[in-house]
């Protein structure tokens, strides 16, 4: 086995890193999978069901420890990457204890970080004790247990969506694209979890276009009666009784809206992660406007770089589901194999 | 003639072919950021106006944009100049500039007019 000898480096242990170091190491390449927390599987590990079909995210980590499950494979957590180089021809991966490691091609899969929602500061989380995050409710489901800070269960839950998204306040112009479909699956598994709790969703535009995303978003309607409000949040504030006051406009109903709600939820949107943003700037990759890690070409290059052997999978360069990510991740190790192989 | 009581209604339809979108071009020219509405409705959501009297500037954005311009001349100058919409804006639209200009606009073709 010659490929015995090329050594690849995995930046990132999430879904994406996951899977493009298991397929290498299948195809007998030495990989190193580095992760900076001490567990693989990224955000996903703290997830509870999945959309659209909302199957259990445990069955993706399960898939993906089975993939990475290979002798020629080394796992190392716990350590952070902080530059790469390229000298003659191979590359120097640093970490943050000072060490350095070689390979003879790099995958960047270094994912995304959540949109603190605290920068939002009119929507105040961090500030009220019942608005919450996206994952703080998956952490709530899958303690089985969805609670106000008195320990009570909310009577009525909003959404917001585009929380971080969409928005030049914050500096991102574009859509996190899971946002919309993660609001329509937490609704429902409010309403399972809560039969008698009220669910509303305040939204710019339902951007459902993935396969069985409009599906989702019509059983919430008919089967789970939550309330859609067209119209960006404008305020939150808290009353007398700890109750927070929602202020929108209802833009279909032409008229400005105010809510008392027990619970909100805000639907963080995906930013580049911050460690691939210290990658980039100290191993001169390219960023876009986005500030994500930019391909080498939008259309037939997605997963190359700006440096010939430095390759990127998932969601390091663009918000993606699942799915997504693990086609891009295998698109990256496709690519991996012809630059190892001489077959550009 | 018999008298029945029945008259003919002027159409409801924006008329986009005889509406003349003057205003939004004025507003258009000098604030290019107007063109980036979205129509989320965060600025009449947070308008103090907007509260208490039949004012939405989301939906003055869009009756320029339409050429339908008579109701917006008459609720333009209900905006109080706050600038709370410019804050919540995730367009990043000069809401307050938009209004300004709004009301320029109305002078200027109105003075034209006379």
């Amino acid at each position: 086995m010659h490929n015995l000898k090329k050594q690849v480096i995995v930046v990132g242990g999430g879904v994406a890193g996951m899977e493009s170091a298991g397929l290498l190491a299948r195809e007998g390449y030495a990989v190193t999978l580095f992760e900076k927390e001490t567990y693989t599987g990224g955000h996903t590990s703290h997830w509870y069901h999945l959309f659209p079909d909302r199957r259990e995210s445990r069955d993706i980590i399960k898939f993906l420890e089975e993939r990475i499950d290979n002798s020629n494979l080394n796992l190392l957590t716990g350590l952070k990457v902080t530059t790469i180089t390229k000298k003659h021809g191979f590359f120097l991966v640093y970490t943050e204890d000072g060490n350095e490691f070689k390979a003879d091609a790099v995958i960047l899969s270094t994912g995304f970080d959540l949109f603190n929602s605290s920068r939002k500061e009119e929507y105040g989380y961090g500030i009220y004790d019942n608005v919450i995050s996206s994952a703080d409710l998956e952490t709530m489901f899958r303690a089985g247990e969805i609670k106000l800070a008195n320990g009570k269960a909310p009577e009525t839950v909003g959404f917001v969506h585009c929380v971080g998204s969409r928005d030049e306040k914050v500096g991102n112009l574009y859509c996190s694209k899971l946002c919309c479909v993660t609001a329509v699956k937490q609704a429902i598994e409010v309403r399972e979890h809560l039969q008698d709790t009220k669910v509303f969703c305040f939204y710019m535009d339902m951007r459902m276009g993935g396969a069985y995303y409009e599906e989702l978003y019509r059983e919430a309607q008919e089967q789970w009666n939550v309330s859609f409000i067209r119209g960006k949040v404008s305020e939150v504030s808290e009353d007398i009784d700890n109750r927070l006051v929602i202020k929108s406009e209802d833009t279909l109903a032409g008229k400005p809206l105010k809510i008392h709600l027990d619970m909100l939820v805000l639907m963080a949107g995906m930013e580049m992660s911050e460690g691939g943003a210290k990658i980039a700037a100290a191993s001169g990759l390219h960023t876009g406007q986005n500030r994500f890690f930019a391909s080498a070409d939008h259309h037939y290059g997605s997963n190359k770089s700006n440096v010939k052997g430095i390759f990127y999978a998932g969601t390091c360069t663009m918000p993606m589901n699942i799915t997504e990510t693990i086609s891009h991740a295998r698109a990256a190790v496709s690519d991996v194999i012809d630059y190892l192989e001489d077959r550009n | 003639m018999e008298k029945f009581g029945f008259a003919i209604s002027k159409g409801r339809q924006i008329d986009y072919d005889a509406n003349s979108r003057h205003i939004a071009a004025y507003i258009s020219e000098r604030e290019p950021s107007f063109r980036a509405c979205i129509e989320c409705g965060c600025c009449s959501g947070t308008c103090t106006t907007g509260n208490f009297t039949r004012f939405s500037l989301r939906e003055m954005h869009i009756l320029m944009k339409r050429g339908e311009n008579k109701e917006v001349h008459d609720n333009i100058r209900k905006c109080m100049l706050c600038g709370k919409c410019i804050l919540v804006c995730p367009r990043g639209v000069n809401t307050r500039n938009v209004v300004t200009l709004a009301r320029q606009a109305f002078q200027i073709y109105e003075s034209n007019a006379v």
